[in-house]
């Protein structure tokens, strides 16, 4: 029990198919309602997709885990419904800060750029973010959350998933298109289709302890290296919502987890680093060791595997949940076509080449910073102590100390589903084909708002106007068009003067430019944005006919 | 030359989205160079590195502003 949180207890009903013993028959299931289960139920859930949840618990994750939620994750959940809530409960943050010994070496700032919506970061509980995800979840009409409903086994055969699912009050079968496993690190699904993962452990141990206490540190990330309070070794600081800070110790490989947990053994670690007198109650210790790995591919037929089922990093970046949340956001649509008939299931096979892409990265960051923070030969601690050394003096060196690097999305500048750009149209700044979308201050109708809260959940083409009275019949014709067909594009004018647009075109204001300006927009440039928010392709003029091109080159439709 | 200090790591033809990316893919390359070898081999790649990077600057003047930078940390 903590003294913080009561962790809400989801009620579990007996299901009809126990007593009528037929089987059910859904489109999609979701197994597993840790974030990326119920990210992934969201987000069928806006494609119109209804889906079926099933999680063995009833409740959300237990003690701490997940702490930081990167800027694109609370965009993603913004599409979801829940950024607000995550948002306004959670510590918001840009400033790290890193120690070497007694000194600060090095700080930086995630968002040195004020306009955006959200933050660089946010600190919360990983409890809360999945009561905000399960109650949106349960209030949709199309999710059917089943709690306490465990699967017990599982076969594929030709178009058809076949679930056991166990409950207290015995086993019932489900039949279903498609499988999203997104049931943890264990994956049992993994498990029981016989799947690989493969990558390595890292030798070392954590000690993780949830403090509450009144301190008035300032919502930054602390990193130390070799601090006196706990030398030869790294301590992280943290501060979460409701008071309670997140203390992460490194303990090396040869602690005992059972010894290090005891509070006669954490008590004395926090008071050599917080001073004596600081008064403090203990919330949560656990000792962890952690993981590089992923499976080869995440789709397997039906089966389809999100979150850590798939992939998992070490958490120095930050990058569990955080990736996870965008495999949902990368699957949803996808899903969405070739269910309909509208993509060939070679769709689904982006999202392996998509995420997977997202996941090396991600492994490849993590594991750099768990090398730095954790050197493994003598040799590399030199180097290490070395470049500490340095930073205090020299930027060289500061950009190479590396306490994490945290989680950032992936540009998916390689992926089959970009049409890439003409020759002769040029551009600068960083929204090319496969890029995350940048977010911008616009208005709506003389409000302000989000350009990310405009777009999303389909494609989309942003049509950059100087003047918006000035946007000829033909254009606008053109663009309206493109609302019609097998694959709907919806048109959206983005214009550096005020306005209006003739006909029935969304339209937003840019008037302090600073959209044009991310995307090194000029009159006439057009921007073709999948409906996770990714930039497919872009042209300095508008033809109907590329965008046609390019939205089928982003389906598999070519 | 005034030696550089500032961070002056980059790949032709590869395009970075985080300004640290550059750094650490060298730094990942420097560590791996060493992987399974002895402190003392260690040493030893350590001071040909330092010599092939040095004949590589060659201006004497750059070379002793590091060489100063370098000691004065000791
Ligand atoms: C110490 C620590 C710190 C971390 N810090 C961060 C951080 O700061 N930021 C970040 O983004 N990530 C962080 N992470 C990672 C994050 O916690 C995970 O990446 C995230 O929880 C993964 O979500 P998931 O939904 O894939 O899996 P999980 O959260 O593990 O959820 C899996 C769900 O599947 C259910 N399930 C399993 N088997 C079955 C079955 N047979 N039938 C039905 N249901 C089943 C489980 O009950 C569970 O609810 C951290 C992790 C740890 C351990």
């Amino acid at each position: 029990m903590l003294k913080t949180y009561n962790y809400p207890q989801f009620e579990y009903r007996t299901p009809p198919e126990i007593a009528s013993g037929q089987t059910l028959k859904v489109p999609v299931v979701v197994v597993g309602a840790g974030p990326v289960g119920l990210a992934a139920a969201l987000d069928l859930q806006l494609q119109g997709v209804p889906v079926l949840v099933l999680d063995e618990d009833d409740t959300v994750s237990i003690g701490s885990r997940g702490v930081c939620y990167a800027k694109r994750a609370l965009e993603i959940l913004d599409r979801y419904g829940v950024g607000d809530a995550v948002c306004s409960k959670g510590v918001s943050w840009n400033v790290g800060r890193t120690f070497f010994r007694e000194q600060e070496v090095y700080n930086f700032n995630l968002v040195p750029d004020p306009d955006y919506h959200r933050p660089g970061m946010v600190n919360l509980q990983q409890y809360y973010l999945e009561e905000y995800m399960a109650a949106a979840a349960a209030s949709r009409p199309d999710i059917e959350l089943r709690w306490k409903n465990k699967v017990a086994a599982v076969a594929q055969s030709g178009k058809t998933v076949t679930l056991e699912v166990e409950t207290g009050d015995g086993f019932y079968s489900v039949e279903t298109d498609w499988l999203i496993a997104a049931d943890g690190a264990r994956s049992p699904i993994r498990r029981m289709l016989g799947l690989e993962i493969e990558g390595k452990v890292f030798m070392d141990r954590f000690l993780i302890a949830d403090v509450l206490m009144k301190a008035d540190f300032p919502a930054e990330r602390w990193f130390w290296f070799d601090p006196p309070f706990h030398p030869g070794q790294s301590v992280l600081l943290h501060k979460q919502t409701d008071s309670v800070f997140r203390i992460d110790f490194q303990l090396g490989w040869d602690a005992d987890p059972e010894e290090a947990k005891k509070p006669e053994n954490v008590v004395p670690r926090i008071k050599a680093m917080l001073g004596d007198e600081r008064e403090f109650e203990l919330e949560w210790v656990s000792v962890y060791t952690f993981q590089c790995r992923r499976m080869g591919s995440f789709n397997h037929g039906r089966v389809l595997f999100a979150g850590d089922a798939a992939h998992q990093v070490s958490p120095f970046g930050a990058r569990g949940a955080n990736s996870g949340l965008q495999d949902a956001d990368n699957l949803g649509w996808k899903l969405k076509l070739v269910i309909d008939g509208k993509a060939p299931a070679a769709l689904l096979d982006s999202y392996t080449e998509e995420r997977v892409f997202a996941a090396d990265e991600n492994l490849m960051n993590s594991t750099r910073s768990t090398d730095f923070i954790t050197p493994k030969s003598k040799v590399s601690r030199t180097f290490r102590n070395a470049v500490l050394g340095l930073a205090k003096d020299h930027a060289f060196g500061r950009a190479l100390v590396n306490s994490g690097r945290l989680s950032v999305p992936a540009f998916l500048t390689a992926s089959s589903l970009n049409t890439p750009d003409c020759a002769q149209d040029i551009f600068a700044g960083r929204m090319l084909p496969g890029a995350p979308m940048d977010d911008a201050p616009v208005l709506d109708k003389g409000d302000d708002a989000w350009l990310l809260d405009k777009v999303g959940h389909r494609f989309f083409v942003l049509y950059f106007a100087d003047d918006p009275n000035a946007l000829d019949g033909t254009t606008i014709a053109a663009l309206s068009n493109l609302s019609s067909g097998g694959i709907a594009v919806q048109p959206l004018v983005i214009s550096r003067q005020p306005g209006t647009v003739k006909g029935d075109i969304p339209h937003l204001e840019d008037l302090r430019g600073v959209a044009a300006g991310r995307y090194d927009a000029k009159h006439g440039t057009v921007y073709l944005l999948r409906p996770d928010q990714h930039v497919a392709a872009r042209w300095r003029t508008f033809d109907a006919a590329r965008v046609r091109a390019a939205v089928a080159r982003a389906t598999c439709n070519l | 030359m005034a030696l550089n200090l500032n961070p002056n790591f980059s790949e032709a033809g590869k395009r970075y989205f985080n300004a640290y990316s550059p750094g650490d893919d060298f730094y990942e390359m420097l560590i791996g160079t060493h992987r399974d070898l002895s402190d003392e081999q260690s040493e030893l790649l350590n001071a040909r590195l330092i010599l092939l990077l040095a004949n590589h600057i060659g201006d004497i003047d750059t070379l002793r502003q590091a060489l100063t930078l370098a000691r004065e940390g000791i």
